[in-house]
Protein backbone atom coordinates (compact mmCIF):
# COMPACT_ATOMS: atom_id res chain seq x y z
CA UNK A 1 0.00 0.00 0.00
CA UNK A 2 2.65 2.38 0.88
CA UNK A 3 4.27 2.10 -2.25
CA UNK A 4 1.58 3.49 -4.01
CA UNK A 5 0.38 6.07 -1.75
CA UNK A 6 1.01 9.06 -4.04
CA UNK A 7 -1.50 7.05 -6.54
CA UNK A 8 -4.40 7.74 -4.05
CA UNK A 9 -6.67 10.30 -4.20
CA UNK A 10 -6.85 12.54 -1.45
CA UNK A 11 -10.00 11.12 -0.06
CA UNK A 12 -8.13 7.64 0.11
CA UNK A 13 -5.42 8.96 1.78
CA UNK A 14 -6.99 10.88 4.32
CA UNK A 15 -8.45 7.22 5.25
CA UNK A 16 -5.19 5.73 5.33
CA UNK A 17 -3.73 8.55 8.00
CA UNK A 18 -6.72 8.75 10.08
CA UNK A 19 -6.98 4.54 10.56
CA UNK A 20 -3.11 4.71 10.73
CA UNK A 21 -1.96 3.12 7.96
CA UNK A 22 0.56 5.88 7.20
CA UNK A 23 1.59 9.23 8.56
CA UNK A 24 1.43 12.22 6.93
CA UNK A 25 5.53 12.56 7.03
CA UNK A 26 5.80 9.20 5.47
CA UNK A 27 3.33 9.96 2.60
CA UNK A 28 5.44 13.35 1.92
CA UNK A 29 8.76 11.49 2.12
CA UNK A 30 6.86 9.47 -0.96
CA UNK A 31 5.91 12.19 -2.63
CA UNK A 32 9.28 13.87 -2.44
CA UNK A 33 11.08 10.82 -3.96
CA UNK A 34 8.66 10.36 -6.43
CA UNK A 35 9.39 14.16 -7.41
CA UNK A 36 13.63 13.28 -7.58
CA UNK A 37 12.77 10.46 -9.96
CA UNK A 38 10.25 11.90 -12.29
CA UNK A 39 10.10 15.34 -11.62
CA UNK A 40 13.52 16.25 -13.88
CA UNK A 41 11.71 14.03 -17.19
CA UNK A 42 8.58 16.20 -17.18
CA UNK A 43 9.12 19.48 -15.36
CA UNK A 44 5.93 20.09 -13.22
CA UNK A 45 7.38 22.08 -10.73
CA UNK A 46 9.46 24.99 -10.80
CA UNK A 47 10.02 24.52 -6.71
CA UNK A 48 9.90 22.06 -4.37
CA UNK A 49 10.03 23.08 -0.64
CA UNK A 50 10.95 19.51 0.92
CA UNK A 51 12.21 20.47 4.33
CA UNK A 52 9.28 22.64 4.65
CA UNK A 53 6.94 20.50 3.75
CA UNK A 54 8.29 17.53 6.21
CA UNK A 55 8.35 19.96 8.62
CA UNK A 56 4.34 20.65 8.44
CA UNK A 57 3.93 17.00 8.25
CA UNK A 58 5.26 15.95 11.14
CA UNK A 59 3.68 18.62 12.83
CA UNK A 60 0.38 17.66 11.91
CA UNK A 61 1.61 13.94 12.70
CA UNK A 62 2.21 14.78 16.69
CA UNK A 63 -1.28 17.04 16.60
CA UNK A 64 -3.09 13.59 14.96
CA UNK A 65 -0.92 11.84 17.54
CA UNK A 66 -2.41 13.77 20.88
CA UNK A 67 -6.26 13.77 19.17
CA UNK A 68 -6.22 17.03 18.29
CA UNK A 69 -9.18 18.37 15.76
CA UNK A 70 -7.73 18.70 12.39
CA UNK A 71 -8.52 20.42 9.48
CA UNK A 72 -10.44 18.41 6.49
CA UNK A 73 -7.03 18.15 4.39
CA UNK A 74 -4.22 17.47 7.62
CA UNK A 75 -1.62 16.50 6.06
CA UNK A 76 -2.35 16.01 2.23
CA UNK A 77 0.60 17.63 0.44
CA UNK A 78 -0.58 20.04 -2.44
CA UNK A 79 1.31 21.56 -5.92
CA UNK A 80 0.24 25.55 -6.25
CA UNK A 81 0.40 27.31 -8.90
CA UNK A 82 3.49 29.62 -9.96
CA UNK A 83 0.86 32.75 -10.33
CA UNK A 84 -0.77 32.15 -6.32
CA UNK A 85 1.20 34.16 -4.08
CA UNK A 86 2.70 32.10 -1.29
CA UNK A 87 4.13 34.58 1.82
CA UNK A 88 8.09 33.62 2.07
CA UNK A 89 8.18 30.91 -1.08
CA UNK A 90 9.82 32.81 -4.58
CA UNK A 91 6.01 33.46 -6.82
CA UNK A 92 7.25 33.89 -10.71
CA UNK A 93 4.45 33.54 -12.62
CA UNK A 94 7.31 32.12 -14.77
CA UNK A 95 8.48 35.23 -15.90
CA UNK A 96 12.15 36.69 -15.90
CA UNK A 97 10.91 39.82 -14.85
CA UNK A 98 9.47 38.09 -11.55
CA UNK A 99 12.12 35.50 -10.91
CA UNK A 100 13.09 36.93 -7.58
CA UNK A 101 9.71 37.82 -6.14
CA UNK A 102 9.07 36.81 -2.63
CA UNK A 103 5.27 37.90 -1.62
CA UNK A 104 4.77 39.24 1.64
CA UNK A 105 1.76 37.84 2.01
CA UNK A 106 -0.43 34.59 0.97
CA UNK A 107 -3.21 34.53 -1.21
CA UNK A 108 -6.65 33.53 0.33
CA UNK A 109 -6.63 30.39 -1.24
CA UNK A 110 -3.45 29.69 0.46
CA UNK A 111 -4.75 31.18 3.43
CA UNK A 112 -8.07 28.52 3.54
CA UNK A 113 -5.17 25.46 2.53
CA UNK A 114 -3.28 26.18 5.71
CA UNK A 115 -6.54 26.74 7.71
CA UNK A 116 -7.52 23.52 6.35
CA UNK A 117 -4.31 21.49 7.41
CA UNK A 118 -2.91 20.94 3.42
CA UNK A 119 0.74 21.26 3.05
CA UNK A 120 2.14 23.48 0.26
CA UNK A 121 4.89 20.80 -1.49
CA UNK A 122 5.84 23.16 -4.12
CA UNK A 123 5.08 25.49 -6.90
CA UNK A 124 4.04 24.44 -10.62
CA UNK A 125 5.36 25.65 -13.91
CA UNK A 126 3.43 27.39 -16.10
CA UNK A 127 3.46 29.60 -19.28
CA UNK A 128 4.60 32.81 -18.55
CA UNK A 129 1.99 34.94 -16.78
CA UNK A 130 -0.60 32.67 -17.36
CA UNK A 131 0.05 33.50 -21.51
CA UNK A 132 -0.43 30.46 -23.38
CA UNK A 133 -1.74 26.98 -23.79
CA UNK A 134 1.27 24.56 -23.83
CA UNK A 135 3.38 25.77 -20.93
CA UNK A 136 5.58 26.94 -23.90
CA UNK A 137 6.25 30.02 -23.22
CA UNK A 138 7.20 29.65 -19.51
CA UNK A 139 10.98 30.88 -18.56
CA UNK A 140 11.55 27.17 -16.88
CA UNK A 141 11.02 25.46 -19.92
CA UNK A 142 8.18 23.66 -21.02
CA UNK A 143 6.81 20.50 -18.87
CA UNK A 144 6.12 17.66 -20.62
CA UNK A 145 2.82 15.50 -21.35
CA UNK A 146 3.17 12.28 -18.96
CA UNK A 147 1.46 10.29 -21.12
CA UNK A 148 3.68 11.09 -24.29
CA UNK A 149 7.15 12.46 -24.37
CA UNK A 150 6.77 14.52 -27.16
CA UNK A 151 3.14 16.03 -25.97
CA UNK A 152 2.47 19.77 -24.53
CA UNK A 153 1.16 19.63 -20.51
CA UNK A 154 -1.33 22.30 -21.88
CA UNK A 155 -1.30 25.29 -20.53
CA UNK A 156 -1.29 27.16 -18.85
CA UNK A 157 -1.85 24.96 -15.80
CA UNK A 158 0.50 22.66 -17.33
CA UNK A 159 2.36 21.91 -14.56
CA UNK A 160 -0.45 21.45 -12.19
CA UNK A 161 -1.83 19.11 -14.14
CA UNK A 162 1.13 17.31 -15.07
CA UNK A 163 2.49 16.97 -11.31
CA UNK A 164 -1.02 15.10 -10.51
CA UNK A 165 -1.09 12.82 -13.58
CA UNK A 166 2.75 12.05 -12.49
CA UNK A 167 1.40 11.25 -8.46
CA UNK A 168 3.89 13.77 -7.42
CA UNK A 169 0.90 15.59 -4.98
CA UNK A 170 -2.06 14.83 -3.56
CA UNK A 171 -3.86 17.80 -5.93
CA UNK A 172 -2.75 21.26 -7.20
CA UNK A 173 -4.27 24.97 -7.66
CA UNK A 174 -4.69 26.21 -10.73
CA UNK A 175 -6.24 29.55 -12.49
CA UNK A 176 -7.99 29.75 -15.76
CA UNK A 177 -8.69 32.37 -17.78
CA UNK A 178 -9.72 31.21 -20.98
CA UNK A 179 -9.20 27.64 -20.36
CA UNK A 180 -5.92 27.31 -18.10
CA UNK A 181 -6.96 24.86 -15.98
CA UNK A 182 -9.57 22.16 -18.04
CA UNK A 183 -7.00 22.23 -21.22
CA UNK A 184 -4.36 20.73 -19.10
CA UNK A 185 -6.28 18.59 -17.45
CA UNK A 186 -7.82 16.99 -20.14
CA UNK A 187 -4.56 16.74 -22.23
CA UNK A 188 -2.91 14.89 -18.89
CA UNK A 189 -5.92 12.84 -17.57
CA UNK A 190 -7.16 14.68 -14.48
CA UNK A 191 -9.45 16.53 -13.35
CA UNK A 192 -10.06 20.29 -13.03
CA UNK A 193 -12.72 22.99 -12.49
CA UNK A 194 -13.28 26.50 -13.30
CA UNK A 195 -15.36 27.65 -10.78
CA UNK A 196 -17.64 30.69 -10.89
CA UNK A 197 -16.68 33.62 -11.35
CA UNK A 198 -16.82 35.31 -7.84
CA UNK A 199 -16.96 31.57 -6.17
CA UNK A 200 -13.09 32.12 -5.69
CA UNK A 201 -11.48 34.59 -3.93
CA UNK A 202 -8.90 35.99 -6.28
CA UNK A 203 -7.12 37.86 -3.88
CA UNK A 204 -3.00 36.91 -3.96
CA UNK A 205 -3.94 35.69 -7.60
CA UNK A 206 -1.14 37.47 -10.02
CA UNK A 207 -3.78 39.42 -12.62
CA UNK A 208 -3.67 38.39 -16.14
CA UNK A 209 -7.20 39.22 -17.29
CA UNK A 210 -9.18 40.27 -13.99
CA UNK A 211 -12.92 39.64 -15.03
CA UNK A 212 -12.21 36.57 -16.75
CA UNK A 213 -9.17 34.83 -14.07
CA UNK A 214 -10.69 32.32 -11.51
CA UNK A 215 -8.40 29.97 -9.50
CA UNK A 216 -9.61 26.15 -9.17
CA UNK A 217 -9.13 22.76 -8.21
CA UNK A 218 -6.70 19.85 -10.02
CA UNK A 219 -7.33 16.39 -8.59
CA UNK A 220 -7.14 12.91 -9.26
CA UNK A 221 -11.05 12.10 -9.16
CA UNK A 222 -14.29 14.21 -8.86
CA UNK A 223 -14.48 13.71 -5.33
CA UNK A 224 -11.27 14.78 -4.25
CA UNK A 225 -12.57 18.06 -6.86
CA UNK A 226 -15.58 18.85 -4.51
CA UNK A 227 -13.07 18.85 -0.99
CA UNK A 228 -10.87 21.13 -2.63
CA UNK A 229 -13.24 23.12 -4.03
CA UNK A 230 -15.37 23.14 -0.63
CA UNK A 231 -12.09 24.42 1.26
CA UNK A 232 -11.05 27.45 -1.12
CA UNK A 233 -14.87 28.59 -2.05
CA UNK A 234 -16.81 31.52 -0.50
CA UNK A 235 -16.73 35.47 0.07
CA UNK A 236 -13.66 36.76 0.72
CA UNK A 237 -13.55 40.79 1.51
CA UNK A 238 -10.06 41.08 -0.23
CA UNK A 239 -11.76 39.95 -2.91
CA UNK A 240 -14.88 42.53 -3.77
CA UNK A 241 -15.87 40.34 -6.92
CA UNK A 242 -15.91 37.26 -5.04
CA UNK A 243 -19.93 36.42 -3.63
CA UNK A 244 -21.53 36.26 -0.31
CA UNK A 245 -23.69 32.94 -1.36
CA UNK A 246 -23.59 30.23 0.90
CA UNK A 247 -21.02 27.30 0.20
CA UNK A 248 -22.90 23.75 -0.10
CA UNK A 249 -20.67 21.04 0.97
CA UNK A 250 -20.06 20.06 -2.76
CA UNK A 251 -19.46 16.55 -1.13
CA UNK A 252 -23.05 15.83 -0.69
CA UNK A 253 -23.38 16.86 -4.59
CA UNK A 254 -22.03 13.12 -5.51
CA UNK A 255 -24.43 10.82 -5.92
CA UNK A 256 -24.93 8.27 -9.09
CA UNK A 257 -28.47 9.17 -9.28
CA UNK A 258 -28.69 12.01 -12.83
CA UNK A 259 -32.37 10.82 -13.86
CA UNK A 260 -33.97 13.35 -16.11
CA UNK A 261 -31.54 15.74 -16.03
CA UNK A 262 -31.58 17.67 -19.28
CA UNK A 263 -27.97 17.48 -20.79
CA UNK A 264 -27.65 20.04 -23.78
CA UNK A 265 -25.43 18.70 -26.33
CA UNK A 266 -24.33 22.50 -28.06
CA UNK A 267 -24.06 21.45 -32.00
CA UNK A 268 -21.62 24.73 -32.68
CA UNK A 269 -19.40 22.44 -30.82
CA UNK A 270 -19.12 19.57 -32.98
CA UNK A 271 -17.91 20.23 -36.22
CA UNK A 272 -14.86 20.41 -38.61
CA UNK A 273 -11.65 20.52 -37.05
CA UNK A 274 -13.12 18.13 -33.67
CA UNK A 275 -10.72 15.17 -33.94
CA UNK A 276 -12.30 12.05 -34.70
CA UNK A 277 -11.13 9.81 -31.73
CA UNK A 278 -12.00 12.75 -29.44
CA UNK A 279 -15.75 12.74 -31.32
CA UNK A 280 -16.26 9.48 -30.60
CA UNK A 281 -15.14 9.45 -27.03
CA UNK A 282 -17.93 12.52 -26.10
CA UNK A 283 -20.58 9.95 -28.27
CA UNK A 284 -19.93 7.52 -25.67
CA UNK A 285 -20.12 9.92 -22.87
CA UNK A 286 -23.21 10.66 -24.55
CA UNK A 287 -24.61 7.19 -24.84
CA UNK A 288 -23.72 6.44 -21.18
CA UNK A 289 -25.84 9.69 -19.62
CA UNK A 290 -28.75 8.32 -21.85
CA UNK A 291 -28.61 5.22 -20.03
CA UNK A 292 -28.47 6.82 -16.85
CA UNK A 293 -31.61 8.11 -17.69
CA UNK A 294 -30.37 12.16 -18.23
CA UNK A 295 -32.35 13.79 -21.23
CA UNK A 296 -30.16 14.53 -24.14
CA UNK A 297 -30.54 17.61 -26.64
CA UNK A 298 -29.46 19.33 -29.00
CA UNK A 299 -29.40 23.22 -28.02
CA UNK A 300 -27.71 26.16 -29.64
CA UNK A 301 -24.94 28.75 -28.34
CA UNK A 302 -25.19 30.65 -31.79
CA UNK A 303 -22.30 32.90 -31.37
CA UNK A 304 -19.74 30.14 -29.99
CA UNK A 305 -17.88 31.50 -33.86
CA UNK A 306 -17.56 34.91 -32.26
CA UNK A 307 -15.66 33.68 -28.82
CA UNK A 308 -11.71 33.75 -29.80
CA UNK A 309 -12.19 37.09 -31.48
CA UNK A 310 -14.07 37.97 -28.23
CA UNK A 311 -11.83 36.91 -25.88
CA UNK A 312 -8.28 37.73 -27.38
CA UNK A 313 -9.45 40.97 -27.82
CA UNK A 314 -10.93 41.17 -24.18
CA UNK A 315 -8.03 39.46 -21.98
CA UNK A 316 -5.09 41.56 -23.88
CA UNK A 317 -6.67 44.49 -22.77
CA UNK A 318 -7.09 43.63 -19.19
CA UNK A 319 -3.59 42.10 -19.65
CA UNK A 320 -1.91 45.33 -21.01
CA UNK A 321 -2.87 47.86 -17.99
CA UNK A 322 -2.36 44.51 -15.45
CA UNK A 323 1.17 44.03 -16.68
CA UNK A 324 1.76 48.07 -16.56
CA UNK A 325 2.47 47.47 -13.04
CA UNK A 326 6.06 45.54 -14.10
CA UNK A 327 8.26 48.44 -14.33
CA UNK A 328 11.59 47.26 -12.63
CA UNK A 329 10.54 50.05 -9.13
CA UNK A 330 8.49 47.74 -6.58
CA UNK A 331 9.51 44.09 -7.31
CA UNK A 332 11.55 41.90 -9.99
CA UNK A 333 14.25 42.70 -11.76
CA UNK A 334 15.32 46.11 -13.03
CA UNK A 335 17.88 46.45 -15.96
CA UNK A 336 20.71 48.17 -15.51
CA UNK A 337 20.75 49.54 -18.40
CA UNK A 338 19.43 53.06 -18.86
CA UNK A 339 19.46 57.34 -19.49
CA UNK A 340 16.36 58.19 -17.44
CA UNK A 341 13.22 56.72 -15.95
CA UNK A 342 11.79 56.31 -19.06
CA UNK A 343 14.38 54.24 -20.62
CA UNK A 344 14.45 51.94 -17.45
CA UNK A 345 11.06 51.23 -17.47
CA UNK A 346 11.29 50.03 -21.72
CA UNK A 347 14.44 48.42 -21.41
CA UNK A 348 13.43 46.15 -18.12
CA UNK A 349 9.97 45.55 -19.82
CA UNK A 350 12.22 44.91 -22.30
CA UNK A 351 14.39 42.24 -20.55
CA UNK A 352 12.24 40.67 -18.48
CA UNK A 353 9.02 39.58 -20.86
CA UNK A 354 9.07 36.93 -23.28
CA UNK A 355 7.71 37.05 -26.56
CA UNK A 356 4.20 35.82 -25.87
CA UNK A 357 3.50 38.13 -23.03
CA UNK A 358 5.39 40.70 -25.11
CA UNK A 359 2.94 40.26 -28.21
CA UNK A 360 -0.57 40.15 -26.17
CA UNK A 361 0.31 43.58 -24.18
CA UNK A 362 0.92 45.28 -27.99
CA UNK A 363 -2.51 43.52 -28.92
CA UNK A 364 -4.40 44.75 -26.10
CA UNK A 365 -2.34 48.01 -26.36
CA UNK A 366 -3.63 48.70 -29.36
CA UNK A 367 -7.53 47.73 -28.65
CA UNK A 368 -7.49 49.84 -26.26
CA UNK A 369 -5.85 52.29 -28.12
CA UNK A 370 -7.63 56.17 -29.11
CA UNK A 371 -8.79 55.44 -32.42
CA UNK A 372 -9.11 51.46 -32.17
CA UNK A 373 -11.08 51.31 -28.97
CA UNK A 374 -14.57 51.25 -30.38
CA UNK A 375 -13.65 48.94 -33.30
CA UNK A 376 -11.90 46.26 -31.01
CA UNK A 377 -12.33 46.14 -27.45
CA UNK A 378 -15.99 48.16 -27.26
CA UNK A 379 -16.72 45.53 -30.14
CA UNK A 380 -15.74 42.47 -28.34
CA UNK A 381 -17.48 43.67 -25.25
CA UNK A 382 -20.46 43.92 -27.18
CA UNK A 383 -19.53 40.17 -28.47
CA UNK A 384 -19.57 38.84 -24.75
CA UNK A 385 -23.27 39.87 -24.03
CA UNK A 386 -24.16 38.09 -27.07
CA UNK A 387 -22.20 34.84 -25.73
CA UNK A 388 -23.60 35.26 -22.30
CA UNK A 389 -26.89 35.62 -23.36
CA UNK A 390 -26.40 31.88 -25.37
CA UNK A 391 -25.88 30.56 -22.19
CA UNK A 392 -28.90 32.12 -20.62
CA UNK A 393 -30.94 30.97 -23.09
CA UNK A 394 -29.52 27.27 -23.69
CA UNK A 395 -29.76 27.05 -19.41
CA UNK A 396 -33.18 27.77 -19.14
CA UNK A 397 -34.15 24.73 -20.67
CA UNK A 398 -31.34 22.76 -19.76
CA UNK A 399 -29.31 21.81 -16.35
CA UNK A 400 -25.93 21.32 -17.64
CA UNK A 401 -24.11 21.50 -21.25
CA UNK A 402 -21.86 18.71 -22.58
CA UNK A 403 -18.60 19.40 -24.97
CA UNK A 404 -15.18 17.77 -25.33
CA UNK A 405 -12.90 20.02 -23.75
CA UNK A 406 -10.08 20.46 -26.49
CA UNK A 407 -11.03 19.75 -30.21
CA UNK A 408 -7.59 17.46 -30.00
CA UNK A 409 -5.93 15.83 -27.57
CA UNK A 410 -2.17 17.02 -26.57
CA UNK A 411 -0.71 18.37 -29.54
CA UNK A 412 3.62 18.14 -30.16
CA UNK A 413 5.91 20.22 -28.21
CA UNK A 414 6.95 23.11 -31.01
CA UNK A 415 3.78 22.46 -33.44
CA UNK A 416 2.24 25.61 -32.46
CA UNK A 417 4.79 27.53 -30.95
CA UNK A 418 5.97 29.49 -33.63
CA UNK A 419 1.80 30.46 -35.14
CA UNK A 420 -0.05 32.42 -32.02
CA UNK A 421 -3.30 32.65 -34.10
CA UNK A 422 -3.25 28.73 -34.29
CA UNK A 423 -2.43 28.52 -30.79
CA UNK A 424 -5.20 30.87 -29.74
CA UNK A 425 -7.73 28.33 -32.31
CA UNK A 426 -6.99 25.77 -30.00
CA UNK A 427 -9.02 27.51 -26.95
CA UNK A 428 -12.31 27.76 -29.07
CA UNK A 429 -14.03 25.29 -26.36
CA UNK A 430 -13.04 26.18 -22.89
CA UNK A 431 -13.35 30.23 -23.51
CA UNK A 432 -16.73 30.96 -23.75
CA UNK A 433 -16.96 29.87 -20.38
CA UNK A 434 -14.92 32.65 -18.89
CA UNK A 435 -16.88 35.08 -21.37
CA UNK A 436 -19.89 33.97 -19.67
CA UNK A 437 -18.70 33.17 -16.21
CA UNK A 438 -20.36 30.03 -15.34
CA UNK A 439 -18.42 26.69 -14.07
CA UNK A 440 -17.15 24.46 -15.93
CA UNK A 441 -15.11 21.28 -15.34
CA UNK A 442 -13.17 18.40 -17.59
CA UNK A 443 -13.21 14.95 -16.58
CA UNK A 444 -10.66 11.86 -18.24
CA UNK A 445 -13.24 10.47 -21.09
CA UNK A 446 -10.98 7.66 -22.55
CA UNK A 447 -7.93 7.48 -24.06
CA UNK A 448 -6.50 8.10 -28.05
CA UNK A 449 -5.05 4.93 -29.92
CA UNK A 450 -1.72 6.45 -29.23
CA UNK A 451 -2.16 6.60 -24.94
CA UNK A 452 -3.06 10.04 -24.75
CA UNK A 453 -6.50 10.88 -22.54
CA UNK A 454 -9.03 12.65 -24.09
CA UNK A 455 -11.37 14.97 -21.94
CA UNK A 456 -15.31 16.26 -21.58
CA UNK A 457 -16.42 19.33 -20.26
CA UNK A 458 -19.65 20.16 -18.20
CA UNK A 459 -20.68 23.45 -17.85
CA UNK A 460 -23.12 24.63 -15.84
CA UNK A 461 -25.61 27.46 -14.81
CA UNK A 462 -23.58 30.78 -12.09
CA UNK A 463 -22.92 28.90 -8.96
CA UNK A 464 -24.32 25.55 -9.49
CA UNK A 465 -20.94 23.97 -9.56
CA UNK A 466 -22.88 21.14 -7.35
CA UNK A 467 -25.02 20.12 -9.60
CA UNK A 468 -21.60 19.90 -12.65
CA UNK A 469 -20.09 17.74 -10.07
CA UNK A 470 -22.55 15.35 -9.40
CA UNK A 471 -22.87 14.80 -13.15
CA UNK A 472 -19.06 14.18 -13.42
CA UNK A 473 -18.83 12.09 -10.67
CA UNK A 474 -21.88 9.97 -12.25
CA UNK A 475 -19.97 9.88 -15.49
CA UNK A 476 -17.09 9.19 -13.68
CA UNK A 477 -18.41 6.02 -11.51
CA UNK A 478 -20.29 4.62 -14.74
CA UNK A 479 -16.68 5.04 -17.23
CA UNK A 480 -14.46 3.50 -14.56
CA UNK A 481 -11.58 4.57 -16.87
CA UNK A 482 -8.18 1.94 -17.56
CA UNK A 483 -5.08 4.00 -17.93
CA UNK A 484 -2.25 3.04 -19.34
CA UNK A 485 1.18 3.66 -18.55
CA UNK A 486 2.95 6.81 -18.26
CA UNK A 487 6.38 6.98 -20.52
CA UNK A 488 8.50 6.51 -18.01
CA UNK A 489 6.53 3.52 -16.93
CA UNK A 490 6.96 1.57 -20.36
CA UNK A 491 9.93 -0.37 -20.88
CA UNK A 492 11.99 0.10 -23.52
CA UNK A 493 10.84 -1.34 -26.99
CA UNK A 494 12.15 -4.82 -27.73
CA UNK B 1 -2.40 45.14 -43.73
CA UNK B 2 -4.54 45.31 -40.30
CA UNK B 3 -1.14 46.97 -39.06
CA UNK B 4 1.99 48.81 -39.88
CA UNK B 5 5.28 48.41 -39.03
CA UNK B 6 5.30 51.89 -37.72
CA UNK B 7 1.33 51.45 -35.96
CA UNK B 8 3.68 48.59 -33.85
CA UNK B 9 6.49 50.83 -33.50
CA UNK B 10 3.94 53.35 -31.92
CA UNK B 11 2.08 50.75 -29.51
CA UNK B 12 4.69 49.61 -28.33
CA UNK B 13 6.02 53.15 -26.83
CA UNK B 14 2.19 53.43 -25.82
CA UNK B 15 3.03 50.25 -23.58
CA UNK B 16 6.06 51.26 -22.88
CA UNK B 17 8.31 48.80 -24.00
CA UNK B 18 11.14 48.72 -26.06
CA UNK B 19 11.17 45.90 -28.65
CA UNK B 20 14.12 44.87 -31.53
CA UNK B 21 14.38 45.44 -35.24
CA UNK B 22 13.19 41.45 -35.53
CA UNK B 23 10.54 41.96 -33.22
CA UNK B 24 9.00 44.28 -35.01
CA UNK B 25 8.94 42.75 -38.17
CA UNK B 26 7.60 39.21 -36.68
CA UNK B 27 5.21 41.56 -34.07
CA UNK B 28 3.59 43.39 -37.51
CA UNK B 29 3.29 39.97 -39.52
CA UNK B 30 1.74 37.92 -36.63
CA UNK B 31 -0.60 41.25 -35.39
CA UNK B 32 -1.52 41.72 -38.84
CA UNK B 33 -2.68 37.77 -38.86
CA UNK B 34 -4.50 37.82 -35.53
CA UNK B 35 -6.43 41.33 -36.50
CA UNK B 36 -7.55 39.71 -39.89
CA UNK B 37 -8.48 37.29 -38.41
CA UNK B 38 -11.00 39.33 -35.53
CA UNK B 39 -12.76 41.13 -38.50
CA UNK B 40 -15.16 38.35 -38.33
CA UNK B 41 -16.64 40.37 -35.32
CA UNK B 42 -17.74 42.74 -38.13
CA UNK B 43 -19.89 40.45 -39.02
CA UNK B 44 -22.14 41.17 -35.70
CA UNK B 45 -24.78 43.32 -35.64
CA UNK B 46 -24.53 44.91 -32.10
CA UNK B 47 -26.47 48.16 -32.70
CA UNK B 48 -28.73 48.17 -29.07
CA UNK B 49 -26.17 45.64 -27.24
CA UNK B 50 -24.98 46.62 -24.14
CA UNK B 51 -21.49 45.89 -23.65
CA UNK B 52 -20.29 43.32 -20.95
CA UNK B 53 -16.96 44.82 -18.72
CA UNK B 54 -17.65 42.12 -15.99
CA UNK B 55 -20.25 39.36 -15.84
CA UNK B 56 -21.59 39.99 -12.26
CA UNK B 57 -24.07 42.31 -10.98
CA UNK B 58 -21.72 44.81 -9.44
CA UNK B 59 -23.40 46.77 -7.03
CA UNK B 60 -21.29 49.11 -4.66
CA UNK B 61 -19.61 46.95 -2.10
CA UNK B 62 -18.89 49.02 1.09
CA UNK B 63 -17.32 48.32 3.92
CA UNK B 64 -16.78 50.00 7.58
CA UNK B 65 -13.96 52.62 7.25
CA UNK B 66 -11.66 51.05 9.97
CA UNK B 67 -8.15 51.39 10.52
CA UNK B 68 -6.42 48.17 9.93
CA UNK B 69 -3.07 46.98 10.12
CA UNK B 70 -1.09 47.39 6.57
CA UNK B 71 2.44 45.86 5.26
CA UNK B 72 5.26 46.96 7.47
CA UNK B 73 7.19 49.11 5.38
CA UNK B 74 10.00 47.02 5.17
CA UNK B 75 8.23 44.12 4.21
CA UNK B 76 7.06 46.34 1.50
CA UNK B 77 10.15 47.28 0.13
CA UNK B 78 11.77 44.00 0.55
CA UNK B 79 11.28 43.41 -3.13
CA UNK B 80 12.45 46.54 -4.70
CA UNK B 81 15.73 46.55 -6.97
CA UNK B 82 16.59 49.78 -5.22
CA UNK B 83 15.50 51.71 -2.15
CA UNK B 84 16.74 54.42 0.26
CA UNK B 85 15.76 55.47 3.46
CA UNK B 86 12.47 53.56 3.48
CA UNK B 87 11.87 54.91 0.12
CA UNK B 88 11.45 53.34 -3.72
CA UNK B 89 14.77 54.59 -5.71
CA UNK B 90 14.33 55.57 -8.77
CA UNK B 91 16.77 57.16 -11.88
CA UNK B 92 16.56 61.15 -11.11
CA UNK B 93 13.20 62.56 -12.94
CA UNK B 94 14.09 66.28 -12.13
CA UNK B 95 16.57 68.09 -14.07
CA UNK B 96 19.35 69.78 -12.28
CA UNK B 97 20.08 73.64 -12.79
Amino acid sequence: MKDNICAEPIHRQLKLMSDGSVSSYEMVGHFIDAIERINPKINGYIAVKADYALARAKEIDSRRDSNEALGPLAGIPIAIKDNICTKGFETTCSSNILRSFVPPYNAYVVERFQDADAIILGKSNMDEFAMGSSTETSCFGPTVNPWLQDRVSGGSSGGAAAIVAADMASGALGSDTGGSIRQPAAFCGVVGMKPTYGRVSRFGLVAYASSLDQIGPVTKDVTDCALLLSVISGRDEKDSTSRDIEVPDYNKSLTCDIKGIRVGRPKEYFIGGLDSQVACHIDTVFGILGQAGADVEEVSLPHTDYAISAYYLIATAEASSNLARYDGVKYGIRDSQYRDLRSMYRSTRKKGFGSEVKRRIMLGTYALSSGYYDAYYLKAQKARTLIKRDFDIAFKDHDVLITPTTPTPAFKLGENISDPLQMYLNDIYTISANLAGVPAISIPCGFTKDGLPVGVQILGRPFEEGVVLKLAYALEQAMDLKRPLRFWEKGSPG
Amino acid sequence: MKITKKEVEYVADLACMEISEEEKEIFTRQLDSILSYMEKLNQLDTKDIEPTSHVLQTDNVFREDKVKPSLPQDEALANAPDKKNGFFRVPRVIEEN
